[in-house]
């Protein structure tokens, strides 16, 4: 009698860890000895994504460079929530200095350490969404323009939340903001606005670009761990909820996040040399109203007289992303085909 | 202190920090009753079981289901799983085969020749149990850790009761049976057969016993009267099994009605196939929705060729010709007849109409109150009578060999506190772990393994066993599929999730711990627990 192997560790690779597992098959994340590089006492929101994302990828950026690690940090929350001075949650060194020029700072501090000859020692910059895609944009794509050896990640929750949230050019139509109130015909964000980050980066034909959510812990950390075996500049653009910018419950944080994903509105995805080298699949195909009936941003589309035009754009939207990107497994995976044999 | 140019304060740690005080809900660790568990007539730690065999550990696995019940491989051939019918898994495929891993681990336990648990230390009591059915060897089992002694008469030449006489060998085989009930003799049993207990008070005083457990079964055919001529051959289903397992199989013929819709009457019909019937026929009053058989059960049957004539009662039986009388469920689904007959050609006709229990040895203890047939207990499993108890078929149940397990385990804990003056203790029940409470996004989709069966042609001709059982990968694939209802598995998601690191992990099977000093109660943990073991409770403020 053929037998096949097991390749099946009842919650696979989604969950954070596994009994079942070896230690190298588990999430930093898992480990109890994970740097913490974000530490507790941090003045974020209850079930703040960008704290949590921000743990996940330094954490990962920290084992892959085996300790060795430099974060330059510009304005927005993750730099307020965590370093009231003289206080700090950072347990890694860590530099903060303008709200618009974290790329260049960034970008000096890779110059000084090649003068020094530490080529043992790596630099992350990281901004939320405003820092990178508005007013951090010039330095940024200068910085990738000459291939500086920076991983950049932008922490996204598709606004200036640290002033209270205001729109930003990764805002996502009919969203509410502060500055784009619901009010109107077209109430919210306008459609047909903002910018795409992770595709402008892909232009700059830089050697890695990739997206990740809070919601896909085994992919985050694989992204961050692929783009720091890499040199030159590289870019990872994180999807962070906002609970208090988004209206959605501080427990549904990471929901939230997996929603983006499965509606097909956040797509996925990983490109090399400018070009989409992989995507991950949506797992269950889910309708838009899922995803935004569950954040006061997008009250306005619902209730009593529900918005169910604007709602059929935004899905024209998801459905856009799940063509252009291929985000529909041909079939789904069965089981988990991470799991080793008996 | 020098300091750097500008620096005017040292750096601190936000740990001083104590976020904690923000919180209105405090997420706390449960442990939540999942259903199988919930389910199990004979009190089995499923989901506890199932996580023991994930990592391969079989031992602890196995030790852990017999603290309940000593009879594993007996249990994962003929239990009728009720454990499943609640499986949570249901709601996202199919339920976990948590049968077929009992049954995987009882075999295992076999192979291996462990041992039960050793007689708890002697506490000088001494028990009767009359009947050594599953009641009665789990009532031993349990009585015999708790350190009393314990002679076990029964009947019959040899132990088992219905396990051995009324369950066909092609479910049960006798080896696995003699198996496991030697375990619980080997532990220090005296054991009497052939021997029937008329008068229960007087085996007791002449005995010196300090309490008594009946668990007599049910063993009486019950037999309608109908019509039939002298050389008509009608027979019980109870005597038929009873006689092919004492190796005497009575003759059949070609051509066998059996009358009745309970697993009895499938075991009849199953069985005469395999002494040769060309047709084996099942007449049943009323139709399948309303059939009491289970519906795997039937399934194997109608596989094997045995036929249904539904809606349909016996009305004479005469040489080798029965009369039919075709029956219509009227609005409460009641059978009614409709005056339209029908002949049915027969050699025998086997009467599968329910099963009477013989209590002839409580004649003289009229404390012991029979109601309908049956012996009426407490809760307990105490009769009217302090210090005779009862169980199995003999007390109202819905007479399976799971169920008597289950009575024999509670009435074991029962003596003892009565033998000791104590109060039975009644143990606290968690809360039901449903499933809604699951974040199923978490498990990998995996449906079930299904056990080969044997082919059909070498299961109609022989009472050799139909349902294989799983090999260790597919056991151990099955065991994974348990989705952990109610109970941390330690999958570490909350460790992760967590945005202000306010959860510890205490190292393997120990679980996690919060730290209150930090966590503002955002919640994060107890949404994404895959298996709903977080709940949040408002903060006393
Ligand atoms: C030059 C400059 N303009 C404005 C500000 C005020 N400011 C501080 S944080 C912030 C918003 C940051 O938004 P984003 O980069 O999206 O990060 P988030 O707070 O959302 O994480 C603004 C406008 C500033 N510090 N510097
Ligand atoms: S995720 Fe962390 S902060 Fe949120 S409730 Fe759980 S322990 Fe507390
Ligand atoms: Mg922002």
């Amino acid at each position: 009698m053929t037998t096949q192997p097991i390749h099946f560790y009842q919650v696979g690779s989604f969950a954070v860890g596994n009994r079942l597992l070896d230690d190298d098959g588990r999430t930093v994340q898992s480990d109890p000895n994970r740097t913490n590089s974000l530490d507790s006492g941090h003045r974020a929101c209850q079930g703040c994504g960008e704290a949590l994302g921000a743990r996940y990828a330094i954490d990962a950026a920290m084992r892959a460079s085996q300790g060795r690690l430099v974060a330059v940090n510009a304005t927005g929350c993750l730099e307020v929530f965590s370093t009231p001075y003289p206080e700090t949650s950072w347990r890694i060194p860590w530099l903060h200095s303008l709200f618009g020029n974290a790329p260049a700072v960034a970008t000096g501090v890779a110059a000084a350490l090649k003068v020094k000859g530490r080529s043992d020692v790596r630099v992350v910059a990281q901004a939320g969404d405003g820092g990178t895609v508005d007013i951090g944009f010039g330095c940024l794509s200068g910085m990738f323009e000459r291939n500086d050896d920076v991983l950049f990640i932008c922490y996204d929750n598709e606004a200036y939340m640290n002033t209270g949230v205001q729109r930003s050019g990764a805002t996502p139509p009919a969203a509410r903001t502060a500055t784009t109130e619901a009010i109107g015909s077209e109430a919210g964000n306008a459609f047909g606005q903002g910018k795409d980050l992770p595709r402008i980066a892909m232009a700059h034909d830089i050697p890695y670009v990739a997206t990740a959510t809070v919601a896909d812990l085994h992919d985050l950390e694989d992204k961050v761990e692929r783009a720091m075996q890499v040199h030159g500049a590289r870019y990872l653009h994180i999807l962070v909820p906002c609970p208090l910018g988004w209206g959605s419950a501080s427990s549904d944080t990471i929901r939230v996040a997996r929603l983006a994903k499965e509606t097909g509105l956040f797509p996925v995805f990983e490109a090399v040399d400018g070009k989409v080298t992989g995507v991950s699949p949506i797992r269950h195909r889910t309708p838009v109203e899922e995803y935004l009936s569950i954040q006061g941003r997008y009250a306005h589309l619902f209730g009593k007289h529900p918005r169910t035009d604007i709602i059929a754009r935004i899905q024209a939207m998801a459905d856009r992303n799940i063509t252009t990107y291929g985000l529909l497994a041909e079939e789904p995976a069965d089981i988990d085909p991470k799991g080793v044999d008996v | 202190m020098e300091r750097p140019f500008a620096i005017t304060l040292d750096v601190g740690s936000s740990h001083a920090n104590r976020t904690g005080s923000w919180r209105v809900e405090r997420p706390v660790y449960v442990d939540r009753l999942p259903p199988c568990n919930d389910a199990c007539p004979a009190g089995e730690d499923i989901q506890g079981w199932l996580y023991q065999s994930e990592p391969g550990d079989y031992e602890a696995a196995w030790r852990l289901l017999v603290e309940d019940n000593p009879f594993p491989a007996v249990m994962g051939r003929i239990c009728y799983h009720p454990c499943e019918t609640s499986c949570n898994r249901v709601q996202l495929d199919e339920a976990v085969g948590i049968n077929a891993v009992e049954r995987f681990l009882g075999d295992h336990a076999i192979e291996r020749g462990w041992s039960l648990p050793a007689a708890g230390p002697d506490s000088g009591k001494r028990v009767l149990v009359v009947g050594a059915g599953p009641a009665g060897l789990s009532a031993t089992y349990h009585l015999k850790r708790l350190g009393h002694s314990v002679s076990l008469v029964d009947s019959a030449p040899k132990l088992g009761g219905m396990m051995r006489y009324g369950i066909p060998a092609y479910r049960l085989p006798r080896a696995v049976l003699d198996a496991e009930i030697a375990r619980i003799v080997a532990q220090g049993v005296d054991v009497v057969l052939d021997h029937t207990v008329d008068d229960i008070r007087r085996e007791r005083d002449e005995g010196g016993f300090d309490a008594v457990f009946l668990a007599v079964g049910a063993q009486l055919g019950r037999r309608v009267d109908i019509p039939a001529g002298d050389s008509s051959r009608i027979l019980d289903a109870v005597s038929l099994l009873h006689r092919v397992a004492d190796d005497d199989p009575p003759m059949l013929g070609r051509r066998v009605v059996v009358y009745g819709g309970g697993d009895t009457a499938l075991d009849a019909a199953r069985t005469a196939r395999r002494l040769g019937a060309t047709d084996a026929v099942i007449v049943y009053r009323r139709n399948r929705d309303r059939m009491p058989a289970h519906g795997e059960e039937l399934e194997e049957a109608l596989d094997e060729g045995i036929t249904m004539r539904w809606l349909s009662t016996v009305n004479s039986f005469e040489d080798d010709r029965l009369v039919l009388e075709k029956m219509r469920l009227d609005d409460e689904g009641f059978p009614q007849p409709t005056g339209e007959f029908e002949d049915l050609g027969a050699d025998s006709l086997i009467l599968a109409l329910g099963q009477d229990t013989d209590l002839s040895l409580i004649d003289e203890a009229p404390n012991v109150v029979v109601d309908d047939g049956v012996v009426e207990v407490l809760p307990t499993m105490m009769t009217g009578e302090s210090g005779i108890f009862a169980g199995g078929d003999a007390v109202p149940s819905p007479r399976t060999a799971t169920v008597a397990i289950g009575h024999g385990k509670r009435a074991a804990r029962s003596i003892d506190a009565y033998i000791s003056g104590e109060e039975p203790d009644q143990p606290g029940r968690h809360e039901l772990a449903s499933f809604d409470r699951l974040n199923t996004w978490y498990f990998s989709d995996a449906p079930r393994t299904k056990r080969p069966e044997l082919e059909r042609a070498r299961r109609q001709s022989t009472f050799d066993e139909v349902v294989e059982g799983l090999n260790e990968e597919n056991a151990l694939f099955e065991a994974r599929r348990c989705l952990s209802c109610g109970n941390c598995f330690e999958c570490d998601n909350c460790f992760g999730v967590c945005p202000d690191n306010a959860v510890i992990k205490l190292g393997p099977s120990e679980r996690y711990k919060f730290d209150y000093d930090f966590c503002k109660g955002c919640g994060i943990c107890a949404t994404e627990c895959p298996c709903g073991a977080i709940d949040m409770i408002p903060e006393r403020i």
